[in-house]
């Protein structure tokens, strides 16, 4: 069995640009990483900070975020709204230590097929690097860990108690 | 502070108001107070132990509803209230401000665009330790700041002082009510209360009068007014400082500039 760790890479698309541009890097049957699955939106605006919180959560160590180029918006506006709510979450996550450099950010138009393996390819290789992204897991866990020393605490308080009579 | 009392009780006199939002004297530091006749307006105080943003009392139905109201506002208070103005939260003839002035005088504002003017030539009262903490913070490594925060926000028992002690947090469903789809955990988890402090920050992004009240507000001291503070410095060095910038987030300029994105 391959014990190589397989980095899990959640892309949130929108569906006019890059969801057709990796839909081209298919029919042009460009090889890319397979790690890689992808959720189709509306449109950038709609890719909600929350989705990307709720990826680390359930299992992804990186994630894509991809829309159509600035002025190319299916809905005129939509990716420069996103963009603005991007630079400030992408500050404010790495002001609380959660690691930005596994998400990646990019435009990919939908005649941009070479650049969309592109980046799947690269932002694969960099988690592989990084390695499974456990700390954003774990800290879903601190109750159980909390709860394992509580039980510990309470089976000392009790030797002491039979201890002293 | 005499002169707070007697222009409080005017108002009552003449009967422009019928409640009036202020401090009186608590055990260790002032508590909010609310004034209905010119009996009460002898209790008011305001000092600089006044903690809190008394704003957050203005889009209360229950206490405020229909009713014409004064209030005393500090810096901070004043720059929410015109923010709720800009939300469509207040109503201008039902509202009459005094601003209270570091130096103990009273400005009284006669409308919305007194306040605004007010507000950009006034100086915002300085925040040394924040940004000294901040600095502090920026400093670290990411991996450690992972630590502080994670082991900082390991304390919180979602208790909700701080949405509560924040006059922008008056929506009356709130995301952490909503559970179809269940957004963010409602059990206490570092996790949930991480997402929990990241959907406030957000949702604060530039309508945040970086008053520090979340933070003061908080039963255990955790930090987190230096979430909205660093918020409201990254906004203003990102899309300007002026108060016409609108609701960044659902505003946009395309020129706005970023380094991230392939």
């Amino acid at each position: 069995m391959n014990n190589e760790f397989e980095p899990k890479v959640v892309a949130f698309v929108c569906n006019w640009c890059t969801y057709a541009g990796a839909d081209l890097t298919g029919t042009s049957r460009i090889k890319y990483a397979s790690n890689v699955k992808i959720v189709r939106f509306p449109c950038t605006g709609r890719i909600d900070f929350m989705l990307l919180l709720k990826a680390f959560a359930n299992g992804a160590d990186g994630i894509i975020v991809s829309g159509c180029h600035p002025n190319d918006c299916h809905y005129t506006s939509g990716n420069f709204h996103a963009r603005r709510r991007w630079i400030l979450f992408r500050s404010l996550l790495d002001f609380m230590g959660i690691d930005i450099n596994r998400i990646q950010f990019s435009w990919v138009s939908a005649a941009e097929g070479a650049k969309w393996a592109d980046i799947v390819n690269k932002t694969v290789t960099n988690i592989r690097e990084l390695g499974p992204y456990m700390e954003y897991r774990r800290a879903a866990n601190f109750l159980e860990a909390n709860e394992e020393e509580l039980t510990k605490e309470l089976a000392r308080n009790k030797e002491e108690e039979v201890k002293h009579g | 502070m005499a002169e707070l009392n007697s222009k409080v009780k005017e108002l009552f006199e003449k009967d422009l108001i019928d409640i009036f939002i202020g401090y009186e004297e608590g055990t260790r530091n002032p508590r909010p107070y609310f004034a209905y006749s010119a009996q009460d307006a002898d209790n008011l105080v305001f000092n600089d132990k006044c903690q809190g943003n008394l704003a957050v009392y203005l889009t209360r139905k229950d206490l405020v509803g229909g009713k014409r109201v004064g209030i005393s506002a500090s810096y901070f208070a004043l720059k929410s209230i015109s923010q709720l103005f800009d939300e469509n939260q207040l109503k201008e003839d039902l509202l009459i401000v005094l601003g209270m002035k570091e130096d103990g005088s009273i400005l009284e504002f006669k409308g919305l665009d007194e306040i605004r003017t007010y507000l950009s030539e006034a100086k915002a009262p300085s925040k040394q330790k924040d940004d000294e903490l901040l600095k502090e913070l920026s400093e670290m490594s990411q991996a450690e700041r992972w630590q502080f925060w994670s082991d900082e926000l390991s304390k919180c028992f979602k208790c909700y002082a701080c949405r509560a002690a924040c006059p922008m947090c008056y929506c009356t469903k709130c995301i952490i009510e909503v559970n179809r789809p269940q957004w963010i955990q409602p059990w206490i988890s570092t996790q949930g209360n991480m997402e929990w402090q990241i959907n406030r920050v957000m949702h604060m992004a530039g309508r945040c009068s970086d008053c520090g009240s979340c933070g003061a507000a908080c039963p255990i001291g955790i930090p987190i007014h230096l979430l909205t503070h660093m918020m409201t410095k990254t906004v203003a060095a990102n899309f300007g400082e002026s108060n016409e910038q609108g609701n960044v987030l659902s505003t946009f300029k395309p020129d706005d500039k970023e380094n991230f994105i392939l």
